[in-house]
C-alpha cells in the first residue's frame, strides 16, 4: 500500500499525541493508495487496547463514502510493544480487506508497518512511502 | 422492507451483495430475517444468548442502536440499517 509521507507523519504525530494511551484512526483512499487519514476517538482510552468509538466510526465511514473513497486501512498505535499484530489484534480483526497499520512507539523512532489479517492469519503488507 | 448495508466480511455469505433487503419492524426482527436466510452470518451478528455480538455495531439511520433501545429499536420501511464490525485490538506491555 502506498502512503504519502505527509500522511505517515500525520499518523505518527497523532499516535504520539495520544500517549500514554493507544491512538487509532481510519485510512481512506483508492487503488491501494492512502489519500486521507481520519483520526478517531477510542471508546475507552487505554495504553493496551483501542476500539474506535461507534459514533465516530459511522461518521468517518459516511465521510469516506461521501468523498468517493474506500476504506483502505485501520491504524492504531502500540505504546510499548513492536509494530506487529498482537493476539488481540488478530482476534479482533473483522476487516479482512483493510490494511491494519500499526505504529509502534516502543523505540526512539516510530516504526510503522502494515498487515492483512484474515482468520487469524497475519501477512505483512509493505507500506511504500511516496 | 428495509435495506441493510453489509460489511465486506459478511458479503460473501449473503451472495456478494453490499446491501440486502430485510423485513421486520425492529432490529431484532430484521436480524432474525437475515440470519434465517443466511445462517452463516448469525455468529457475526448475535451472541449465544441472542443479544447483539459485542464486536458489531448496528446503526439505524446513523444512530448506534446500542446507545438506545438495542435490538428493540424500531425500524421503518425507509430506514437504512448499517452493520459495522468493531475496529479494535491493542498491543501489550513491552
Amino acid at each position: 500500500m502506498v502512503i504519502p509521507a505527509a500522511v505517515r507523519d500525520e499518523i505518527v504525530a497523532h499516535a504520539r499525541a495520544g500517549l500514554p494511551n493507544e491512538a487509532c484512526g481510519i485510512l481512506a483512499g483508492a487503488d491501494g493508495r492512502v489519500e486521507r487519514f481520519f483520526p478517531a476517538e477510542p471508546d475507552e482510552p487505554s495504553p493496551y487496547y483501542y476500539r474506535i468509538e461507534s459514533r465516530d466510526q459511522i461518521r468517518i465511514m459516511n465521510e469516506i463514502d461521501d468523498a468517493g473513497l474506500d476504506l483502505v486501512g485501520i491504524y492504531h498505535s502500540h505504546t510499548s510493544s513492536p509494530a506487529f499484530p498482537s493476539r488481540t489484534d488478530a482476534e479482533q480483526a473483522f476487516w479482512p480487506d483493510a490494511v491494519y497499520v500499526i505504529v509502534s512507539l516502543a523505540g526512539p523512532e516510530a516504526d510503522v508497518r502494515g498487515y492483512r489479517i484474515r482468520d487469524m492469519e497475519v501477512t505483512e503488507e509493505e507500506l511504500i512511502t511516496a | 422492507m428495509s435495506t441493510v448495508r453489509m460489511p465486506p466480511i459478511l458479503r460473501q455469505a449473503v451472495g456478494g451483495a453490499r446491501e440486502v433487503d430485510a423485513s421486520g419492524g425492529t432490529v431484532r426482527e430484521i436480524l432474525d430475517d437475515l440470519t434465517g436466510r443466511f445462517p452463516a452470518i448469525r455468529s457475526h451478528l448475535l451472541d449465544d444468548g441472542g443479544d447483539l455480538n459485542r464486536f458489531v455495531n448496528v446503526y439505524v439511520n446513523n444512530e448506534d442502536v446500542r446507545l438506545g433501545r438495542g435490538l428493540d429499536t424500531t425500524v421503518g420501511p425507509d430506514s437504512t440499517i448499517i452493520v459495522l464490525p468493531a475496529m479494535a485490538g491493542g498491543g501489550s506491555p513491552a
